[in-house]
């Protein structure tokens, strides 16, 4: 197992390469530019057998993989912000025609003001849309995920696209050391080849998209919904097949310190470093506090988070995206997975770290004396 | 030229929900026929989208991609490399209206051709939005009456097939129903052709948005050549040249007057004599300067 010096987004592409996907076509945006360029590399240096689509847009992105898809071509694509939103007719073409695309979302503010940092309402726009969304934290996470993703998709019960996000320059750019997977191994791991049935052939004319009428529609999006369900256990089964494979082991998230903790953080991407610094600040001092780390946000582990909550007398979402009139999405989710479960727990859904705004364990001891200081108020946003 | 005959075989079933006398349909049936079965049709939102009827049947004997209005021609990109990595044949084609084509789709179309793709595209020109209720498109004519034009469109006909053989693809033609034997011809030429995107603009008599009697079609398509208001022609890497009867069209006494094909209409019964005198005038000029670039050809 070979280890490398990588960005979150050379991360990426080496996971496309490892994955071989046979077409992928982009767009350039800021920051997600440098992995389509390692992409192009590999494919130009022979590292990589598959067809690039150099498209003219986003929109164009999306269309041209759905196309490469829908005759059995294995795809990825990755964007951002603007580009997501750009694209996001097509996005819901792809969910809907039900193609096992992979992409990687750079988690980016929209403008307007123009921002190139973090957040990540363009990853929360794609929660109804019918994709399997996961959240990456590093590199090494990246990485994990991308391939990870592949195996989700093509499930043959699952067969709905795939998406990794995660945060713009915090991940994206920075450089980690990141354990490449075995490729023998690996091979084991993803889906072979072809092992899902194209929808367009010539020997079988079929047609995908065609106008329905409510009672065939309703019908088609009722499958999807129960290919979402069906996609949890096929998350949980390749995760735990992943691990077997690379010796990493993820769930639908991760929870420390969580057991005897009256407050748990809910984080999912970058802030999760800062909060395991406040985190552990905090127990040195004999605060009974935990932290969760979401990478499973669609299908969404209700359950699973609401057990894992069970105990704790103040649950606080650290939610990265500008929301208004409500709470954030993340936030909106846990309450849910809260309520579910029928748990005592006191959410506290906090807005933070908007448009790149750095967040530092202290912004997070802060968080943690107000929430303990002044229980009345549920949602607000910090600086 | 050898007698052609035509395939017997029908890609386009019974069944299908097309009005009456559409010329859409007409140009399918043998645009199919001219391609075979090992054909993709990739179509965006347009009539054709519903001619199709509904999921989860197709009135296509072919494989259809049905793709968001502005994405036919990145789909067909995409599938075109697709089925070329996984070692599988067949043509691609693109079958757009000119809304999808000339306004929200060229984008894509653009890339497309840029890329040199090899993909058939073919729009389908009824010359107006007319899945939507008969809007005003980029590719409605001069003064034509749209639902969003009530007293005629005062801007003019986008000229695509001149736009797309500026992108230097190896082939652009027009077709007409009128002229099914030309259509066979030329889309089996492109078909023929590998390197690049092929690009056929086709006229598409509609009788509900032009307002005309459905058994009228093929006549209002003849009489489109014959008055020079629609030019049959081809650009072969770059060369232009006229055919079919268009050919003989250069010679001014030789096209018949532009009112016998605007009187038969409904979204040009409220032009004035002055009207019609200036599109007469716009034709000749067009066909001065088919005649300029025909004999630039030939120094
Ligand atoms: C993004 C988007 N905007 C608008 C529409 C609505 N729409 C569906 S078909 C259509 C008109 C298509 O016109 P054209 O391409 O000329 O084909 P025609 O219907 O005339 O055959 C429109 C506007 C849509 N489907 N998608
Ligand atoms: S509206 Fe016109 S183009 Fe559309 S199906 Fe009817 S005749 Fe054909």
């Amino acid at each position: 197992m070979s280890r490398l010096l990588l960005t979150g987004n050379y991360a990426a592409a080496y996971a496309v390469r490892d994955a071989e996907p046979d077409v992928v076509s982009a767009y350039p945006i800021t920051p997600q530019t440098p992995i389509i360029e390692k992409i192009a590399e590999f494919i130009e240096s022979g590292e990589l057998s598959a067809k690039f689509v150099r498209v003219e847009s986003e929109h164009s992105a999306m269309a041209a993989l759905i196309g490469a898809a829908s005759v059995g071509a294995r795809t990825y694509t990755a964007t951002s912000s603007q580009g997501l939103f750009y694209m996001y007719e097509v996005v819901w073409w792809a969910s809907g025609a039900r193609l096992p695309i992979v992409m990687g979302v750079v988690t980016r503010a929209l403008g307007p003001p123009w921002s190139i940092w973090t957040e990540h309402s363009d990853f929360y726009a794609l929660r109804d849309s019918g994709w399997n969304m996961f959240f990456a934290s590093s590199a090494q996470e990246v990485y994990d995920f991308t391939l990870i993703s592949y195996r989700v998709a093509e499930d043959s019960r699952v067969l709905l696209p795939t998406l990794v996000g995660w945060d713009a320059f915090e991940v994206s750019h920075t450089y980690e050391p990141v354990a490449l997977a075995d490729m023998d191994k690996l091979r084991s791991f993803l889906p072979p080849k072809g092992s899902w049935k194209p929808l367009l052939e010539a020997s079988e004319p079929g047609s995908l998209g065609n106008l329905a009428y409510p009672d065939e529609y309703i019908k088609v999006r009722l499958e999807m919904r129960r290919a979402s369900e069906r996609a949890k256990n096929a998350v949980e089964e390749a995760l735990r097949l992943y691990s077997s494979v690379t010796g990493r082991s993820y769930w639908f998230f991760d929870c420390i310190l969580c057991e005897d903790a009256d407050t748990v953080f809910v984080v999912q991407g970058s802030v999760f470093g800062e909060a395991l610094r406040a985190v552990e600040e905090l127990r040195s001092r004999g605060e009974k506090v935990g932290l969760v780390k979401l990478w499973v946000y669609r299908p969404f582990p209700f359950g699973e988070l609401g057990r894992a909550l069970e105990g704790a007398k103040r649950v606080v979402v650290l939610a990265r995206a500008s929301v208004f009139g409500s709470l954030s999405p993340l936030g909106a989710d846990v309450a849910s997975a809260l309520k579910l479960r029928e748990t005592q727990a006191k959410l506290f859904d906090v807005v933070l770290g908007v448009g790149g705004v750095d967040v530092k364990a202290e912004d997070i001891l802060g968080v943690y004396r107000k929430v303990l200081d002044d229980g009345e108020r549920s949602f607000w946003w910090v600086r | 030229m050898a007698h052609r005959v035509f395939p017997r075989e029908e890609y386009l079933l019974k069944g299908h929900a097309a009005c009456p006398g559409c010329g859409a349909t007409l140009l399918l049936r043998h645009v199919l026929k001219a391609l075979g079965p090992d054909t993709y049709l990739v179509i965006p939102a347009c009539c054709t989208s519903v001619i199709a009827g509904p999921h989860p049947r197709s009135a296509f004997k072919v494989p259809v991609l049905h793709i968001a209005f502005a994405a036919s021609a990145a789909a067909a990109s995409g599938m075109v490399e697709a089925l070329d990595r996984l070692g599988k044949p067949g043509n691609v084609v693109v079958w757009a209206g000119d809304g999808g084509t000339v306004d929200i789709g060229l984008q894509a179309l653009s890339g497309a051709a840029e890329r040199g793709h090899n993909i058939i595209y073919i729009c389908y020109d009824n010359e107006a939005y007319m899945n939507t209720g008969i809007q005003k498109s980029g590719s409605t004519p001069y003064k034509a009456w749209t639902t969003t034009t009530p007293l005629g469109n005062p801007g003019f006909k986008k000229d695509l097939p001149s736009i797309m053989a500026a992108h230097r693809i190896p082939y652009v033609a027009t077709i007409n129903p009128a002229y099914p034997n030309d259509i066979l011809y030329k889309l089996r030429k492109a078909s023929g052709i590998k390197g690049g995107l092929k690009y056929i603009h086709a006229f598409s008599p509609c009788p509900p948005g032009w307002r005309y009697d459905p058994s009228l079609t093929v006549k209002i398509a003849r009489l489109a050549v014959e008055t020079g208001i629609w030019v049959l022609y081809e650009v072969e890497d770059g060369r232009f040249s006229l055919t079919g009867p268009s050919r003989s069209l250069i010679k001014k006494e030789n096209r018949k007057p532009v009112s016998e094909y605007l009187r038969v209409q409904g979204r040009f019964s409220h032009l004035t004599q002055e009207d019609v005198d200036e599109i007469q005038r716009l034709v000749d000029e067009q066909w001065e300067r088919i005649e300029e670039l025909i004999s630039e050809e030939k120094k």
